[in-house]
């Protein structure tokens, strides 16, 4: 992405998500795994529009399509048919190398379990994406300290994951994938692995990085609490969308 | 792509795994030691044989009486005394390809000077011979023609005779005693050393031949055998030839009879040693090869059971944006670090190795730049070849189902 485009997303925050362009868009989306005996169809002619700003849990009983939906967003893995505009480029049909960069420039992942490089430092872990496109160390360096200042850890920086709390852990997560400045953030229940405390904590920070940054948020969660912070809510049912409807958050950050 | 920091991560994975990289390390190290240490010790030896024979000079032919067969008999070389000194005269006079000649007559005696006494090799050559030899005078000069017409009564020390007698002291002139007789000590070799046999060379007294078979041998006209050069090395052949077909005339041999002498040359010794250094480097290449092939399949089981260990990391860095072909070269990177390390690990304990063999041995040893150049780049080499099925099978993994990987 370029750091013009990049610029605009910023700028355009504060604007009605009305008048936003979609910054993804999945037309006629199919997704069919056909192993030879078994044939599952895990999404089924989905389409859907997000636009840039928005903030998205995508609900449904595991079996849904909702993981796969992600994964799909994630551009982890390619639609079977259909097409999937991520910023205006159809990357339906992109190479597993391609698709590696489109993560790595326009995709931030936040995981259920962190996923942080064990015996990594905070600082390496969140290097990790940059090393991964031409970024100088200067630069590198300037960023993660930016990130590490957004998730509140910059004094953590040292640490390694297994000494830090399991919200502390969520937020490296959330700086990593906040440091190559990404179009959208795709979260797979955040808050799955944390007390409720935390996850209220972790949730509210997710919300306030929505509205303050205008990062495009989408979430997959199965709590109905954890999907309140939403601003869009997407229920999933055998690999349809059953429900598409815009909410008024009932818990908002200040 | 930061390739520099694929590196660092390659090499941070190993350094974090210090038992493991040492041990699978061993296969490459070992293997590597090996072939630097035994290439050294080769070498070595392939040097000193080839440095004697050319001290020897490698245009020197060996004159033997007597026949592997004779009239269907076999009897030792240098039994039949048919060999005489005049042959020799004859061969220097007669043979073009022939530049130097001595016949060659010897006995073991008790030599006593004073009150010391040594037990020796008496050689009995003619004036040629430290051309022959291409051996030097310390002190002193050796016999001249006329000595051997003559054949007086003067002798040319070893070094270590020398030593024995004489403890050091001035020699030239003095008189030892030979069998009871009287020698005149006109002078004294430069030191030589062992031969590859393991042979004391400066352990000898030289006298003219002509004495030993007057004094030694009850007045025999017939040598055992006699040492020729010929005149360039490439001229050996030419010279055997001569000296055949001349040995065959003033022996009156007729052309269905077998030689009565034998004619050897330097180069079938050096062709012999050469065949079996050859077969020796044959044999360390394929010990070198057999112990780097088991060290390489160590090295790919090692980087298989890494690639399986970290599949969650795989995964992780596949979803921030690794693409397939950064993961290769990071585990590539792994695998050949490795190899490396171990063959600079393997090449100094080779080295140390063969320093150690030749310190305490005494053995010589030629470390060759191209022997060492080679075990690096083909260590890097097994790295890249045992490491790149691992690698592609890392790059190959699902992010999906790396990431869900416990």
């Amino acid at each position: 992405m370029s750091t013009s485009k990049l610029a605009s997303t910023m700028k355009n925050a504060s604007l009605p998500s009305v008048e936003k362009d979609s910054v993804i868009a999945l037309r006629d989306v199919w997704k069919i795994y056909d192993t030879g005996e078994i044939r599952v169809e895990a999404m089924k002619n989905v389409s859907l529009k997000i636009a840039q700003g928005e903030f998205v849990a995508i609900m449904g009983a595991s079996g849904s399509g909702k993981s796969t939906m992600l994964n799909i967003l994630g551009c982890l893995d390619h639609p079977t048919r259909g097409i999937y505009l991520l910023d205006d480029v159809d990357v339906s049909t992109f190479s597993a190398s391609d698709r590696a960069d489109i993560r790595n420039q326009k995709i931030g992942f936040i995981f259920q379990t962190f996923n942080l490089l064990s015996r990594t430092s905070v600082w390496e872990n969140v290097e990790a994406p940059m090393l991964y496109s031409d970024i100088a160390k200067v630069e590198r360096t300037e960023r993660i300290q930016e990130a590490l200042r957004i998730v509140g850890l910059s004094e953590k920086a040292k640490a390694l994951p297994n000494q830090l709390s399991g919200g502390q852990q969520q937020r490296v997560a959330a700086a990593r994938a906040l440091v190559n400045r990404p179009a959208i953030l795709l979260a797979d229940e955040p808050t799955g692995n944390l007390d409720s405390s935390t996850s209220d904590e972790i949730m509210s920070f997710l919300q306030k990085l929505n509205h303050e940054k205008g990062i495009t948020l989408i979430m997959v969660t199965h709590e109905n609490d954890v999907a309140a912070y939403a601003s869009r809510r997407i229920q999933m049912r055998d690999g349809k969308i059953i429900n598409d409807e815009i909410i008024t958050p009932n818990v908002v950050s200040n | 792509m930061n390739y520099w920091m694929i590196l660092k991560i390659s090499l941070k994975a190993l350094r974090r795994n210090k038992i493991r990289s040492a041990l699978t390390m061993l296969g490459i190290i070992i293997g590597v030691a090996a072939v630097i240490a035994m290439v050294s010790l080769g070498k070595g030896a392939q040097q000193q044989v080839q440095e004697e024979l050319s001290a020897m000079g490698d245009n020197t032919v060996w004159v033997r009486a007597g026949s592997r067969r004779s009239w269907g008999i076999r009897s030792a070389t240098g039994t039949r005394n048919t060999l005489k000194g005049s042959d020799f005269e004859a061969m220097l006079r007669e043979c073009p390809a022939i530049k130097a000649v001595s016949p060659s007559a010897g006995s073991v005696a008790q030599v006593v000077f004073g009150n010391q006494n040594w037990n020796t090799r008496i050689e009995g050559y003619n004036e040629q011979y430290p051309q022959l030899r291409n051996w030097e005078m310390a002190q002193g000069q050796f016999y001249d023609v006329s000595h051997v017409k003559s054949a007086s009564r003067v002798a040319v020390l070893g070094n270590t005779v020398w030593k024995e007698l004489f403890s050091g002291s001035d020699p030239i002139g003095q008189t030892i005693r030979i069998k009871n007789l009287s020698f005149q000590v006109i002078g004294v070799f430069k030191a030589k050393g062992y031969n590859s046999w393991g042979r004391d060379q400066d352990d000898t007294i030289l006298v003219p031949y002509t004495t030993v078979q007057k004094k030694f041998l009850g007045g025999v006209l017939s040598v055992q055998s006699g040492i020729v050069q010929a005149v360039s090395a490439r001229a050996t052949y030419a010279a055997e030839k001569q000296i055949r077909s001349l040995l065959r005339q003033r022996h009156r041999l007729g052309p269905f009879q077998d030689d009565d002498f034998s004619v050897r040359n330097l180069s079938e010794i050096a062709e012999a040693a050469e065949a079996t250094s050859r077969i020796m480097s044959y044999l360390l290449a394929g010990i070198a090869a057999i112990s780097l092939l088991v060290g390489g399949i160590g090295i790919m089981n090692i980087m298989l059971v890494a690639v399986s260990e970290r599949t969650r990391e795989i995964g992780i860095r596949m979803a921030i944006g690794a693409r397939p072909n950064h993961v290769r070269i990071q585990f590539l990177a792994e695998s050949i670090a490795l190899c490396t390390m171990g063959g600079i690990i393997g090449l100094l304990i080779g080295l140390g190795t063969s320093y150690g063999i030749a310190q305490f041995l005494g053995w010589s040893t030629i470390v060759s730049l191209d022997s060492i150049i080679l075990s690096i780049v083909f260590s890097a080499g097994i790295g890249i070849f045992f490491g790149y099925y691992p690698a592609h099978k890392a790059a190959g993994l699902d992010p999906i189902e790396a990431l869900r990987y416990e």
